[in-house]
């Protein structure tokens, strides 16, 4: 989906604010988060595909406007509370309040890409373009890269595709590349020419120029 | 119920994250889904034991050991293994080397995925949205703000973690420590340096 999380090459967020000497957790309830969402991931009640997705669904306002840790937190109730372990009402009873959860699913709406064939389509060298892609469900393929031309540097091997990991129990492997982008080929020529991008993309992704 | 320890000198009334994540962790409890322990069990493993002071010892290795750089360069996750280093996050390690020439710098745009095996849990400013935003975009200018003044001659290549693996900067060997040991060449290497926004 082409969420609020999808942060590569936006304007306007500011200096980057490096706490020095900083704690591992701020507040002991990051603390209960980060065990609540390792227990849960235990249990085999998510895994990080669905997690994932379950972060890039929050509202776009509370996504910004919360910490990494309240994004793990909704990620974790609005998952729990998906799969029946929990319910909204139990949440927000406890809570005394209001329990925002991410925005639902639209499974009749995602289509799931095939696995990769055994060998990969792509070697070292190959010149590659990003499909134009806009799936309404998860993907790991950032925006800024669409429709990008680049070139493989690695071959990575075969991983379950987050596409359909994230929406589906059927197993879909693709091999995955990485891809190395020239600053000029994603920003233009207000580009710095001596930086390039390397990003990580699964072979549905890309296409032969 | 352990992690709460900090609340007892704040008597003030708990913030909605905090009464939700109460609520979550009270609910869990009751339905048998988490032990008692649990947290404070797998969080104190990322207090104090897993964190930059691993990968420090990876970097060190590798620049008083050609054979192990070679090694580290070519597997990294294998490479790590050998100083005993692995686990969730760490699956399918790649390091990438600086050079006089090559500046290398690590990111998740999509989220916020880091090598927690050598560098513990990510600091927050690697999760915020201005760092995801900007490294990508305009690299040079950023390093510069954070305080790494990178020649224009220098390539910089950012490397976004997007989907299995995770990526470790190895630096270059400060000019003038050829006296040091390897433990004193750990301490050099701080965080942001195995990241790629700072120089040891």
């Amino acid at each position: 989906m082409n969420g609020v999380h999808d942060l590569g090459g936006m304007d306007g967020f500011g200096p980057v604010d490096v706490e020095a000497n900083e704690r591992v957790f701020h507040h002991a309830w990051e603390r209960t988060v980060f065990g609540l969402t390792a227990a849960t991931s235990a249990q085999r009640l998510r895994n990080v595909h669905t997690f994932r997705h379950a972060i890039e669904r929050m509202d776009p306002v509370h996504y910004l406007s919360s910490s990494y840790y309240e994004h793990w937190l909704t990620a974790t109730a609005t998952l729990l509370v998906e799969m029946g372990v929990v319910t909204i009402a139990e949440l927000e009873a406890r809570a005394g309040g209001r329990m925002p959860l991410s925005e639902p699913v639209r499974p009749d709406l995602i289509e799931l890409p095939a696995p990769s064939a055994a060998a990969p389509c792509f070697a070292v060298g190959s010149p590659v373009v990003v499909r134009n892609l806009h799936p309404l469900g998860h993907t790991r393929c950032p925006r800024y890269v669409r429709g990008k031309r680049g070139v493989v540097v690695r071959v990575d091997g075969a991983f379950p595709l987050p596409d359909v990991a994230a929406h589906s129990s059927e197993r879909c492997e693709q091999y995955a590349y990485n891809v190395r982008f020239e600053g000029r080929e994603l920003w233009g020529d207000t580009t710095d020419s001596a930086a390039a991008v390397h990003v990580d993309l699964w072979e549905s992704y890309l296409e032969a120029p | 119920m352990s992690g709460h320890d900090d609340e007892h000198h704040h008597p003030a009334p708990l913030s909605p994250v905090e009464v939700r994540a109460r609520a979550l962790e009270e609910l869990l409890t009751e339905k048998g889904l988490i032990q008692e322990g649990f947290i404070d069990a797998v969080v104190s493993a990322y207090e104090n034991d897993i964190g930059p002071m691993n990968g420090a010892r990876v970097v060190a290795r590798a620049w008083v050991d050609p054979a192990y750089k070679t090694r580290l360069l070519a597997n990294g996750t294998a490479a790590i293994a050998e100083l005993g280093f692995g686990g969730p996050e760490g699956e399918h390690l790649v390091v990438v080397e600086n050079t006089p020439a090559v500046h290398n710098v690590v990111v998740c745009t999509l989220c916020s995925c880091y090598p927690w095996p050598v560098l513990g849990l990510p600091p927050n400013w690697y999760k915020s949205p201005p760092y995801r935003a900007r490294i990508v975009r305009e690299p040079r200018v950023l390093l510069r703000e954070m305080g790494l003044d990178l020649p224009e001659s220098v390539e910089i290549r950012v490397w976004d973690s997007s989907a299995e693996i995770r990526y470790m900067v190895l630096p270059e060997r400060p000019a003038g420590t050829e006296g040091k040991n390897e433990a004193e060449l750990a301490a050099l290497v701080s965080r942001d340096a195995m990241i790629g926004t700072a120089r040891p």
